[in-house]
């Protein structure tokens, strides 16, 4: 029974870090860039959704989405600001300025909601399924979360592949002066990228600190850190790659924990991404890319 | 409009106005303002204590607790007149270098007496400056042994001239083995620690070998890190091991998260934290029903029915301006600041002593056997290397509030 939980919670854990990674990997696969600051956005969103909740007394659905709205414009905001002016500059200019971000943005939540931390009200107030003549408890949150992340998936995927929008994302992915010379809005695709993936990360905010209800304004660093290393695992750029990524990394992140030590769990987590990409370069679903010399 | 040229002269002129502000700057740096709320009494017989402890940043809310609770002191110490203070408070942010600019910017301001650092990290750096430099020093809440140093677990240098007004980490590992076991708490036990924690980590090492000489059943230890979400196996662990009594030493904000996950997987064992514990009720949001029946060993706790822990509670947040009780950092900052006022009256200092010459009168003082002060936080005796002794008292959470153990 044992094992059975453990998958349970693993599958869970990932599916936090898959929602997560989705956004990375939609970013990275389209703009090029690493938005480092997509962690922080997660913690945003939580927060959003913590006022909401506690100050205003708004129901939850109506606080995830303000929070999905608050962060939508955040990101839109942000790439506006501090990467629309460097699309010509290069990339390591772009990552530093996405670190520098992903700081701006936690001293800001420190400024306005403090060090201390809050708990977060879980947005869904159902009791514990218990299977097996109660061998087996499931929190319905773990249920909602991996549905999510499944719902996430299939209509990222159908965005992509079967929008108008979609199809200009893909463009701008394979060669944006390309795109451009065919008459693409390639700033209007980036910035519609970004909303997306921010929209996403205010979701995840909202279920990450709905199973694990402690709010910091560092609660999103560490996700967000794992979340990336997932994207990679997965092969970065690829949607269906991020999610079995994510849900990977969970299930070996607990059962590391599980099984090997809870000391070594985050070690292990590292070692498998290391010894994924010395294998497989590109991450399990990522294409391989040859240079043309 | 005339648009403003930099030109070769006008860029020499405005350098050598940049350079001369600077020079201004610096040597107005090294005059520090009083906190606020010091009490502004003229120089004559007046104790110049200096405070350090971070008040911005992640650990704000402990430096800020010491450096209200020690101002409640001093005022009231200046209010009965035996011994008038001026205290001087400053940032560390909870970093060592920071730390000891801070304490450098109070020595120039010309300090006696050092109250903190309130953070185990910035204090060892600290304490090793006061060593040296023989500024008498007392920690209201820096617990490691590395901060007193010269005893057991620690490779620190004894600094015969800093005292703590917290029991060290490793008492209150074996004061709680002795807690569970004398009052028959739990027959198997489950631990979890954060191994990335001096704090926690010092408490478990303790505890376990306390718990192996009394023979109590240790059936779960599992581990964190600071960076620890998912609680799932631990809490499993313990869960599926039959514990009855879950110890967690470590402070609220994990503990909160175990509590949680505790609830999430339908196990109900007793709970037994450290002094970290404290201030897990205030957490914002907090669902106190989840902390229903917790167990802690802590020196104070705001709700308590005395007089002393009434007037204090209702001072501090006069000074503070806001509603929040105080917690324990608090009250050891509030003994810190009266125990040095006792000292001084007991050892016969005067104001108009050097540093060092306090410093060896109180460190006389301190270690002098009969010598001993009640405060918020029970009655402290200190041994020579600087640990203070106290009765933990055992308290435990029902419907929201502390209540005593014993």
């Amino acid at each position: 029974m044992g094992l059975l939980t453990n998958i349970i919670n693993g599958i869970s854990l990932g599916s936090v870090y898959a929602i997560i990674a989705l956004g990375y990997t939609m970013v990275y696969g389209i703009a090029k860039m690493l938005n480092f600051a997509h962690g922080d956005i997660i913690m945003v969103g939580g927060y959003i959704c913590f006022c909401a909740m506690q100050y205003l007394g708004l129901p939850p659905l109506v606080g995830i989405a303000l929070a999905v709205v608050g962060c939508t414009c955040l990101g839109i905001t942000i790439e506006r600001l501090a990467y629309k002016p460097l699309r010509q500059a290069p990339s390591l200019a772009v990552l530093i300025t996405a670190i520098g971000m992903s700081y701006f943005l936690q001293n800001s939540a420190l400024l306005i909601w403090k060090s201390d931390p809050k708990v977060f009200p879980s947005v869904i107030k159902l009791p514990n399924i218990v299977l097996l003549n109660g061998q087996l408890t499931v929190s319905p949150i773990s249920v909602v979360t991996v549905l999510t992340c499944v719902v996430v998936m299939m209509g990222l995927t159908l965005f992509t592949q079967r929008t108008k929008m979609g199809k200009a994302m893909r463009a701008c992915s394979e060669d944006k002066g390309a795109a451009q010379l065919m008459g693409i809005d390639v700033n209007a695709t980036i910035s519609m990228v970004f909303a997306i993936g921010s929209g996403l990360a205010a979701i995840a905010g909202v279920l990450l600190c709905s199973s694990y209800p402690v709010l910091m304004p560092t609660t999103g660093s560490m996700p967000g850190i794992k979340a990336f290393t997932a994207a990679v695992f997965g092969g970065i750029g690829s949607i269906p790659g991020a999610a079995l990524g994510g849900i990977l990394l969970g299930v070996i992140e607990i059962f590391a924990r599980a099984y090997i030590g809870t000391q070594l769990a985050d070690a292990i987590v590292f070692a498998v991404l290391i010894i994924v990409l010395l294998v497989r370069p590109a991450g399990l679903l990522g294409k391989e890319i040859h240079e043309k010399v | 409009m005339k648009s403003f040229e930099i030109s070769r002269r006008n860029f020499l002129q405005l350098s050598g106005a940049l350079a001369g502000s600077a020079i201004l700057v610096g040597c107005g740096g090294s005059k520090t303002e009083p906190t606020e709320g010091a009490t502004d009494l003229s120089d004559a017989g007046i104790f110049k204590i200096g405070g350090i402890g971070p008040i911005t940043g992640a650990a704000a809310i402990y430096g800020t607790a010491t450096k209200i609770g020690a101002q409640v002191a001093v005022n009231e110490q200046n209010a009965k007149g035996d011994v008038l203070m001026e205290l001087n408070w400053q940032d560390d942010e909870h970093d060592p270098e920071k730390a000891v600019n801070a304490y450098n910017n109070l020595k120039d301001w010309g300090m006696q007496i050092l109250v903190g650092t309130t953070t185990t990290k910035p204090c060892v750096a600290v304490s090793a400056e006061t060593n040296a430099d023989r500024i008498f020093e007392l920690t209201p809440s820096a617990s490691s042994v590395d901060v007193i140093g010269g005893v057991e677990g620690t490779n620190e240098p004894a600094k015969d001239n800093v005292f703590q007004m917290c029991f060290t980490d490793p008492n209150q590992g074996i004061a709680s083995a002795q807690y569970i076991s004398e009052q028959g708490l739990g027959t198997k036990i489950a631990i979890i620690y954060n191994n990335a924690d001096a704090y926690s980590t010092g408490i478990y090492n303790k505890f376990m070998e306390e718990a192996t000489a009394r023979n109590l059943e240790v059936v779960s230890e599992t581990t964190f890190t600071d960076d620890t979400v998912d609680f799932s196996v631990q809490v499993g662990d313990a869960k599926s091991k039959g514990a009855d009594l879950l110890f967690l030493p470590m402070y609220y904000t994990p503990a909160s998260l175990i509590l949680a996950e505790a609830k999430k997987q339908g196990y109900e064992p007793k709970f037994f934290g450290v002094d970290g514990m404290d201030g897990i009720l205030t957490l914002e949001g907090f669902d106190t029903s989840l902390a229903e029946g917790v167990m802690l060993l802590t020196p104070f706790v705001a709700t308590a029915d005395d007089e002393a822990t009434k007037s204090f509670v209702a001072a501090y947040k006069e000074v503070s301006g806001s509603d929040e009780d105080p917690n324990q950092f608090a009250a050891d900052a509030y003994d810190c600041v009266n125990a040095i006022a006792a000292a001084i009256t007991a050892a016969g200092v005067t104001a108009d002593m050097s540093a060092a010459d306090i410093c060896e009168k109180l460190i006389a003082q301190f270690t002098d056997p009969s010598f001993s002060v009640t405060g918020l936080t029970g009655e402290a005796t200190w041994s020579t290397t600087g640990e203070v002794s106290k009765s933990p008292k055992g308290m435990v959470i029902q419907n929201g509030v502390y209540v005593s153990m014993d």
